[in-house]
Formats: C-alpha cells, sequence, structure tokens
C-alpha cells in the first residue's frame, strides 16, 4: 500500500543569461528561482494496482518516484510505504521495491550480465534458492539466456533493457517502479517488455508504477491514470472513463468523388483534400449515420472509416484543457 | 565485508578487461611518487638537515604518510570520484540498494592501479627502516601502526568531507585537495618546519599532526612523552563529524533531472 500526503518538494535554481559576462557576474552574484516541483501531491495505491503515471516533462514524475524508492526528502508531507517512510527507513523500504531507471544502467558496464546479477543476489542478501528460481523464471519470460555472458556494454538497447528488468525483480520485490521503461527500443522489445509487465502483474501480484511518454504503453498495461502536472496531480482515474467522457467525438475519414459543399451542427470539416476529407462528428448533436447520410447525399462515397479518439489525442485534449 | 570483496572482484574483473590501462596507470603512479622522494633526496644532498631532522628522518616521515595515503586511496578513494557518482546519477542506484551509501559508494570504487604507489610507499619504508637508526622495540613498532592507521582514518575522513560538499555544488572542490593530496606532499617533512601556526591548525582543525608530527617525535626519540605515541587514536576521532557532515549532506542530496 502507497500512501502519500500532501508532499511539496522545491528547488532552488539558479539563473543567469547566456554569455561570458553574464557568467562573470554569476560568480559574485547569483539569482535564483524556486521551481516547485512538487505542490500538495496526495494519492493512494492498493497492492497489486498496476499505474500509469503521465504527465509532460519537468511535471513531477521522477521526482514523485525518486521521493518513493527513498532517493529524495520531501520539504513537507507524507509518504507510507508498506509502513514505512522511505527516506526515514531507507534501507528497510528498499529491500521491497524495485526500480528500474530507463536512462541509466545498473548492469556493470564491463562484465557479463550473470557477474552483475551475483553482486546484486549478494547486495539484497537473496537466498539461492530464492535466487535461482527467480533466476530461472525470469530468464524464461525475458528471453535473456543466450546473452547472460555477454558484458553489459556489447548489448543492444532491447537486450539491455530486458536485463535490467530482470535485475530489479532478483529479490522479489513487492513494489515495482519503471521510469520510461520503453525509451527509445524498438517495436519488437517495446510489446516484449509490454507483455512482460503484465505477467509480473498478474502472477505475482507486483504493484507497478509506470511513468511513460509512450501512450501505446499505457493503453497496453495500465487501468488506471495518474495525470501530473506542473506538480500537482491534475486527474485520477481510469483509462476508460477517460475515455468515456472524450468519446462523444468521432472521426469520419471519406474518401470520395465530388465536392462536399456543406456540413450540418456538429460536424467540422478538420481536413479537406482532393477526394480526401476527415470530419469530426459530435455524436451528442447528431449521429453517425445522420452525418454519413447529409454526406452521401452530395457526393458518392468511395471509402470509409470511423475512428474514436485515440489515447494520444486524449492525453494531448487533456494537457490542453489543464494548460501544462 | 564479503559484499566489498565482491564488489572488487567485481571491479578487477572490469580493470582487467583493459590490461595494458592498468599498469600503465600503476607504473604511473608509482613513477610520481618516485620524483617526489627524488626531490627530498637531492636537497638533501646540499644540506645535511632541516630543522633539525636528518635526511633518513624526514624518508621515514615521508614514507609513513605515503604509505597511509596509499591506503586510504586504494579503498577509500572511491569518494574521490564522488562528483561523477551524483553528476551521472550513479548515486540514485545507490539510495535504492539495501545497504549502507558509504559502504557502496567505497565500494564502487576501488583503485587497484593505486597499489603502485603503496609498493612505492612499501619500498621506500623498507630503505627508510634500513637508513634510520631508531631501534624497533615494541612500543616504537605499536607507534608506527599507530600512525598508519591513524593516517588512514585522517585521510578517509577527509576524502569523506570533500564527498559530502558535492552534495550542496553538485561539483568538486579542488581546494579539498590540498588537505588530501597536499597534505601528502607537505607531509614529507614534519609539519613543525612549517612554523608555530600550520602545526596549530593542522593539530586543532585538521588533525594531520596528530598521526604525523607527535607520535614521530615519540618515534625518533626526539620526545620521551608516551602519550603522544596515542595521539594518532584522537586523531581518528576525526571520522564522526566527517560522517556526520555526511548524513547531513544526503538529506540534502538533490539528485539530477533524468
Amino acid at each position: 500500500m502507497i500512501e502519500l500526503k500532501n508532499i511539496n518538494k522545491t528547488f532552488k535554481a539558479a539563473r543567469r543569461n547566456a554569455g561570458l559576462s553574464e557568467a562573470v557576474k554569476a560568480l559574485f552574484k547569483k539569482e535564483y528561482t524556486y521551481i516547485h516541483a512538487l505542490n500538495d501531491v496526495s494519492f493512494t495505491i492498493n497492492d497489486g494496482e498496476m499505474v500509469g503515471y503521465i504527465g509532460p516533462n519537468g511535471a513531477g514524475k521522477s521526482s514523485t518516484i525518486k521521493i518513493m524508492s527513498g532517493i529524495l526528502t520531501p520539504d513537507s508531507g507524507e509518504c507510507i510505504i508498506n509502513g514505512r517512510t522511505p527516506w526515514k527507513d531507507r534501507i528497510a523500504h528498499v529491500r521491497e521495491i524495485g526500480v528500474v531507471f530507463g536512462q541509466r544502467s545498473q548492469l556493470w558496464w564491463d562484465v557479463p550480465v550473470a557477474d552483475s546479477f551475483e553482486l546484486i543476489k549478494e547486495i539484497y542478501k537473496v537466498d539461492n534458492a530464492t535466487f535461482n528460481k527467480n533466476l530461472n523464471e525470469l530468464t524464461e519470460l525475458l528471453d535473456i539466456g543466450e546473452i547472460m555472458r555477454t558484458p553489459a556494454r556489447q548489448l543492444s538497447l532491447g537486450q539491455r533493457m530486458r536485463c535490467e528488468i530482470a535485475a530489479s525483480l532478483l529479490h522479489s520485490p513487492r513494489i515495482l517502479f519503471l521510469d520510461e521503461p520503453t525509451i527509445g527500443l524498438d517495436a519488437v522489445s517495446k510489446i516484449a517488455i509490454r507483455s512482460f509487465i503484465k505477467t509480473i502483474n498478474k502472477e505475482r501480484k507486483t504493484t507497478v508504477i509506470l511513468t511513460t511518454h509512450d501512450m501505446q504503453d499505457i493503453e497496453a498495461l495500465t487501468e488506471r491514470i495518474l495525470l501530473i502536472g506542473r506538480g500537482k496531480i491534475l486527474l485520477d482515474g481510469t483509462l476508460s472513463q477517460l475515455k468515456k467522457k472524450n468519446s462523444t467525438r468521432k472521426t469520419l475519414s471519406v474518401d470520395f468523388l465530388g465536392k462536399i459543399s456543406e456540413v450540418s451542427h456538429g460536424m467540422s470539416i478538420s481536413k479537406m483534400m482532393d477526394g480526401h476529407a476527415e470530419i469530426v462528428v459530435e455524436t451528442d448533436i447528431i449521429s453517425v449515420s445522420e452525418a454519413l447520410s447529409i454526406i452521401s447525399n452530395q457526393v458518392e462515397i468511395s471509402d470509409l472509416s470511423v475512428t474514436g479518439t485515440t489515447t494520444e489525442e486524449l492525453v494531448v485534449s487533456l494537457y490542453r484543457e489543464f494548460e501544462i | 565485508m564479503k559484499l566489498y570483496l565482491k564488489y572488487a572482484s567485481i571491479i578487477l574483473k572490469s580493470q582487467m578487461q583493459y590490461k595494458a590501462s592498468f599498469f600503465m596507470t600503476a607504473l604511473g603512479q608509482f613513477l610520481v611518487s618516485f620524483t617526489a622522494f627524488l626531490g627530498v633526496r637531492f636537497m638533501f644532498a646540499r644540506f645535511n638537515a632541516v630543522s633539525g631532522f636528518t635526511f633518513a628522518e624526514v624518508l621515514l616521515c615521508f614514507s609513513i604518510i605515503l604509505a597511509s595515503f596509499a591506503l586510504a586511496e586504494c579503498f577509500v578513494r572511491g569518494f574521490d570520484t564522488f562528483p561523477g557518482i551524483i553528476s551521472n546519477g550513479e548515486f540514485d542506484r545507490i539510495m535504492v540498494r539495501p545497504r549502507n551509501e558509504i559502504l557502496q559508494v567505497l565500494s564502487s570504487r576501488i583503485e587497484f592501479s593505486r597499489l603502485g604507489r603503496l609498493l612505492q610507499a612499501l619500498g621506500m619504508f623498507a630503505y627508510a627502516l634500513h637508513e634510520s637508526n631508531v631501534e624497533w622495540t615494541f612500543d616504537k613498532i605499536l607507534t608506527l601502526i599507530l600512525m598508519l592507521t591513524g593516517g588512514f582514518f585522517v585521510f578517509a575522513g577527509l576524502f569523506v568531507v570533500y564527498a559530502g560538499l558535492c552534495f550542496f555544488t553538485l561539483e568538486g572542490l579542488e581546494f579539498m585537495n590540498i588537505f588530501t593530496d597536499g597534505a601528502r606532499e607537505f607531509g614529507k617533512f614534519p609539519f613543525s618546519i612549517y612554523g608555530e601556526s600550520v602545526l596549530k591548525f593542522l593539530t586543532y582543525v585538521i588533525p594531520l599532526a596528530l598521526f604525523q608530527y607527535y607520535p614521530f617525535l615519540y618515534l625518533i626519540g626526539k620526545s620521551d612523552n608516551t602519550l603522544y605515541m596515542f595521539l594518532p587514536l584522537l586523531g581518528m576521532l576525526f571520522v564522526i563529524p566527517c560522517l556526520l557532515f555526511w548524513r547531513f549532506g544526503v538529506r540534502h542530496y538533490k539528485s539530477t533531472g533524468s
């Protein structure tokens, strides 16, 4: 169980204008700005949940993850994870969590992956039986058996990420934090990692908190999403709820012969080319079939597709709605 | 301890991936301190004594400080690369592992190539022992051991402070080197030759003199005060404020963006 209450965190950042003379000036007199990285953040996550934590760059996602994993100490507020405060009881706390930073490696660069795993076993004091069981399971699920003897520096990004994830699960953590786990990966690796995360969540009942910019990750994995912007939690709900709220809008894409000269109330043309148009229909004003008959009265339709809002668009519209 | 050895073995494995680099660095380290030794040697070719200390005595003093420094460097210098550990985000990783941060930083960078310097110190030590007229009784040997361990702890403390400062500046502070590498260099002469005020500073503020000057006087028989023999123990206490400072720093750790 993860409980955050009124967490605040401010960073002090030096600010100066570009240029050498400004740099010299800054040596003697510094101007600081205070950045409110987190502003009164509160939420609760239950055991076994899988939560997507989204927001634009600099919104405070990483800071929250760092506070929850005991790296940062917040200025004020309460955070209780499995009954402990991470920054006060760091060592006991981190024994029960696994953290993957997509941009940073935890493997030792120059030695085979297997050696890194051995060292991790030692660091977490995992007993032999658990270690072997976990290792076998992870090797199989992530398909890393063949690359265990290769030094980390010679792995491709996709291979390395699979090893990173395995490395953070060797001590059977109850909570797994994933900070942009699919960043920079190709489609095949992304899918492999997503299905793995799903399996782990379902079978081991591991709580998963995932930050990402990849909306497909969110769509494939999480039911619940938390949206953060400018250090504030803006939204906490399920993906389907959100979609329902935004699903009154459909997009018709039409290939046709002739010319569309008028559309009725509740329809708007978002794109118009010679012989192809995209028309947005507000279904609470006019139904899709009515809209279609209006179009087919004017032109001969040769091809047609109807799409609802994608998650990608949903998030963009959310960002716009909250002005972040 | 077992973990430290594990770390040591993995680092040794990594460093052995670059064999040439490893041996060249070790050789380089050896040569650097060898030139320092030559400097002392040539000076004494012109003068017979400095502030009443003979060549053999200075040599002994130098080899002791060099040996304790080399020991500290070999095992504790992880802190020297600490600015790097902070700025590349490695410290985040350290914080999410269920072990003491200091132990992890220490074991993440063990410099085996510094063994070159240790070897050098041992060589000089053997030479100095041969040259000096010290009669090696039990208490003299104990003094020597205390000097070495005291030196190890004080230097270790300085490395910790150096690293702790990085929490506030995110960058290493070069001035700290005056007390680490600097101490090794000017520590080749007993501190009294630098004058009263320097000696006071090094006694009460940064206790380098506690393991070098005072016990050294006892060692070479210039003083009979047995209290001097145990002063290095007092010097070791220096690590306590250093560790407290470190803790205070961890609380202020800001991490870097990712």
